[in-house]
């Protein structure tokens, strides 16, 4: 969005208070709205979705800090605590334990189905596929304007549940019944947000789906697609797929909650010493069952597009072919395929026998074999290379080892003998953190600072992005890994004491302190990267439409690209996503769209 | 820049991307009727004592309507077939038929609902009736969804057919997809929840 800016002129014109100029702002302003809130153009609504997943990324972020600072000094009066949050819910500046819960729950939901999901597949997925495809826009851009404002509408409809009487969600992202079937009306209001961000997700997958399988360029033929394209597909067929079990398990909770029935309540269920008045025969696994069979595959869709955008970036800074392109497609394939079949790992303490727990012991262990080609895969790519160390490929590059934990602590969660002990406690929060956080989070800074200057023809600064980079990487690991030790030490999760009352765990609670500390570290460094952004965006290094001299197709668009249609001509395809330092050229890299060797030089 | 292949197929996949977004969007739906029907297949395993199913609801008035659906999925193929001979006038019939079918199926499902309310039959009775309620009143839903698209195509919607007659048969049939996939979920709900 370089050059003038329509606001601009909008607002020069609208300068002396005429009639006239009242008019020409009034006729403007319906195009505005159609140019930015209303576009199908996929690289404003990528925008939309970027602005908006990075806000609520901002706020879920603000919760996780109270709930860092809350487990360190729990009962402990903080006056700016009531000021913030109000007083019904820290009377004299002391969290009540309901607003602690409200605060675990909604950190949850929004970290990964308003913030994560939709900045990994909304924004990346929709500025990054259609340009590196080699297409005008997606298949689909009026259904891709309505995922994005189902999106926005279930976003706001999270929120607004902070405000109705008693807050919002607090059973856990999980919202696991019973406990959820008799929450407050919170509950209600996170299902009907859940219905909506499905819908999104599903119009988005559809969207995307075809997209890849239709609109690719001429030449650009299956295997000749940058792997960031095959993350987001196989990403979309688990969108498309999983989500429905979370919008039937929402049908039935919302019935639960509203006409009465039983579907999650067993026979003779007490709430507080009493019988409560339902039919009952439901089943609490039920409710466990279709969530994680969503819950599970979207662990993947949170890796997968990460994965991808590492993956270039890797190709771009190493200045070689990524290693094992093939195998790596293949193994995304099987992990998406396998990543249907893992669910019950989540369920090995619940009773539900030794024989379905086996089954799913065996699953869990075969698919960390794709797993474990893909990130040896994007390590063995730097082996040779001369690498740039840029702050994308710093993000990147610690993305592996990041990864690497957050996937090897993942191993004993999924044996029964081991994940018993270790199941629902800080270990569990510490490793899906690891790959969420420093893993999925640092490779979409990493996709920020590498793509910018596609979006805006700007660089963004070097010397904040590696302070941010820095800042992050130490917080980070000072905040999750103090929590695998207190897990394998029996501290639970979710504790409003942040564990106090487990004597056995005395020596490593203090770490709690440590933790929130680093929680208010993090949240100071993220203020490198939102000046960087904002100040680059009019006062960054100009650069040309290539700047890191990349081999794909949104490099060959002009910066920014087109409004609607992306390339001054269609591109054609003649090779491979990755060819760099092809020998006998005189230029390291050769793009996909120049046709004869010699021309890429 | 124009989309391309929103009416002539891609020489390589054969398809058109209308086609391939319905066939994907069914395969959710297929996941969420799936997912429920699971629901239905956990709880009734589960349960000490089910009610005899076929006694609690009307077995006749499902019969109807399984007929009236399957006839009002032969009537939109009749429908689509006359767009392609360009019979726009046979196909504003065989789309009113279709039309009328789906809203005979919601009134005999009206009258299905109504006396069980009258019964004090209702969703928090038990969980067959709650797993009754939920999933007709889904799929019903999902039959008004195919009315509005099935009511637009046969009304203003057929302004396209002069303008773009490709596309617009291309619309027909996505229609019509959707049309026999709600057929095809009835067929499954009825056998599940009236005679098992
Ligand atoms: C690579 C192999 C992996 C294995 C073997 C594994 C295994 C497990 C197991 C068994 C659990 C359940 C632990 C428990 O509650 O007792 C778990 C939890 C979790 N894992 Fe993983 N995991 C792996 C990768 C991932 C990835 C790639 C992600 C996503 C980025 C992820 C995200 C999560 C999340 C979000 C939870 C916690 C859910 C909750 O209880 O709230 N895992 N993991
Ligand atoms: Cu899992």
């Amino acid at each position: 969005m370089a050059g003038p800016s329509p606001w601009a002129t909008h607002l020069s014109h609208a300068g002396p208070c005429s009639l006239a100029a009242l008019r020409t702002a009034w006729l403007r302003y319906p195009n505005l709205l159609r140019r930015y809130l209303f576009s199908t153009d996929h690289k404003v609504i990528g925008l939309q979705y970027a602005f908006t997943s990075l806000f609520f990324l901002l706020v879920g972020f603000s919760l996780a800090v109270l709930i860092r600072w809350q487990q360190a000094y729990a009962g402990q009066p903080l006056p700016l605590l009531t000021l913030l949050v109000g007083e019904v819910n820290a009377p004299g500046g002391i969290m009540l334990p309901e607003f602690y819960n409200q605060l675990g729950a909604m950190h949850g939901t929004i970290m990964v189905f308003l913030g994560v999901v939709p900045l990994a597949v909304g924004a990346f997925g929709n500025y990054l596929v259609p340009l590196q495809i080699g297409a005008p826009d997606m298949a689909f851009p009026r259904l891709n304007l309505a995922s994005y404002w189902f999106y926005a509408a279930g976003g706001v409809v999270m929120l607004a549940s902070f405000f109705v009487p008693g807050g919002a969600a607090m059973s856990g992202w999980t919202s696991y019944p019973p406990l959820a079937d008799f929450a407050p009306q919170g509950q209600t209001w996170w299902l009907a947000g859940m219905l909506l961000l499905v819908l999104s997700s599903l119009l988005g997958a559809v969207n995307f789906i075809t997209t890849i399988v239709q609109l690719r360029a001429p030449g650009m033929t299956w295997f000749r697609l940058p792997f960031f394209v095959w993350t987001q597909l196989i990403t979309s067929f688990l969108l498309l797929l999983a989500f429905p079990a979370l919008q039937a398990a929402a049908i039935l909770q919302g019935m639960d909650r509203l006409a009465g029935t039983s579907f999650f309540l067993p026979s003779g269920l007490m709430v507080g010493g009493q019988a409560v008045d339902v039919a009952g025969g439901g089943s609490a696994l039920l409710w466990q069952h279709l969530f994680w069979f969503l819950a599970h595959p979207e662990v993947y869709v949170l890796v997968l597009p990460a994965m991808g955008i590492v993956a270039e970036i890797i190709a771009n800074n190493s200045r070689k072919p990524v290693f094992g392109y093939r195998l790596m497609v293949y193994s995304i394939f099987v992990l998406g395929f396998l990543s249907f079949t893992v669910w019950a790992h989540h369920m090995y303490l619940t009773g539900m026998g030794t024989t379905i727990s086996a089954i799913f012991q065996a699953t869990t262990m075969i698919i960390s074999i794709p797993s474990v080609i893909v990130l040896s895969a994007l390590v063995l790519s730097l082996h040779g290379g001369s690498i740039r160390f840029n702050t994308p490929m710093l993000f990147a590059l610690a993305f592996l080892p990041m990864f690497g934990i957050g996937g090897l602590t993942g191993l004993p969660l999924g044996l029964a003998a081991t994940d018993i002990p270790l199941h629902d406690t800080n270990y569990v929060v510490g490793h899906f953190h690891y790959l969420v956080a420093p893993g999925t989070i640092f490779a979409l800074f990493a996709g920020i600072y590498h793509w910018f200057p596609k979006i805006t023809g700007r660089m963004m600064n070097e010397t904040l992005g590696r302070l941010h980079f820095a800042g992050s990487l130490v917080t980070m690991n000072l905040i999750f890994f103090p929590m695998l030790m207190q897990g394998m030490a029996g501290v639970n999760r979710r504790l409003w004491d942040g564990g106090a009352i487990y004597q056995h765990a005395e020596p490593v609670l203090y770490l709690n302190v440590p933790m929130a500390h680093a929680a208010f570290g993090l949240a100071l460094v993220q203020v490198f990267f939102i000046v960087n952004l904002f100040m680059s965006l009019k006062g960054g290094r100009r650069v040309t439409a290539n700047p890191w001299e990349a081999t794909t197709l949104e490099w060959a668009a002009p910066t920014p690209p087109r409004a609607h249609g992306n390339f001054d001509e269609l591109p054609r395809v003649y090779r491979g996503p990755y060819e760099y330092s092809v020998p006998g050229m005189d230029v390291d890299f050769l793009p996909q769209h120049v046709p004869d060797a010699k021309a890429g030089a | 820049m124009e989309i391309p292949y929103t009416s002539e197929p891609r020489p390589d996949t054969g398809l058109t991307n209308p086609k391939i977004g319905i066939w994907l969007f069914l395969a959710s739906e297929v996941m969420l009727f799936g997912s429920l029907f699971s629901a239905y297949a956990l709880l009734r395993m589960g349960a000490e004592t089910w009610p005899d199913q076929s006694a609690v609801l009307s077995v006749p008035l499902a019969t109807l309507n399984t007929v009236i659906l399957i006839v009002s999925s032969a009537t939109i193929v009749l429908a689509l077939a006359a767009v392609r001979a360009g019979r726009i006038d046979a196909y504003r019939r065989f789309m009113g038929l279709t039309i009328l079918g789906g809203a005979a199926f919601l009134v005999v499902k009206a009258f299905e609902y109504s006396d069980k309310f009258a019964q004090g039959l209702v969703p928090a009775t038990d969980n067959f009736l709650a797993l009754y309620f939920t999933l007709t009143g889904l799929h019903a839903l999902h039959v008004v969804g195919g009315l509005v698209v099935n009511l637009y195509l046969w009304g203003p919607g057929v302004r396209m057919w002069r303008t773009d007659p490709a596309r617009f048969t291309g619309r027909i049939e996505v229609a019509g997809l959707y049309w026999h996939f709600v057929d095809v979920v009835w067929i499954f709900l009825f056998p599940v929840l009236y005679l098992l």
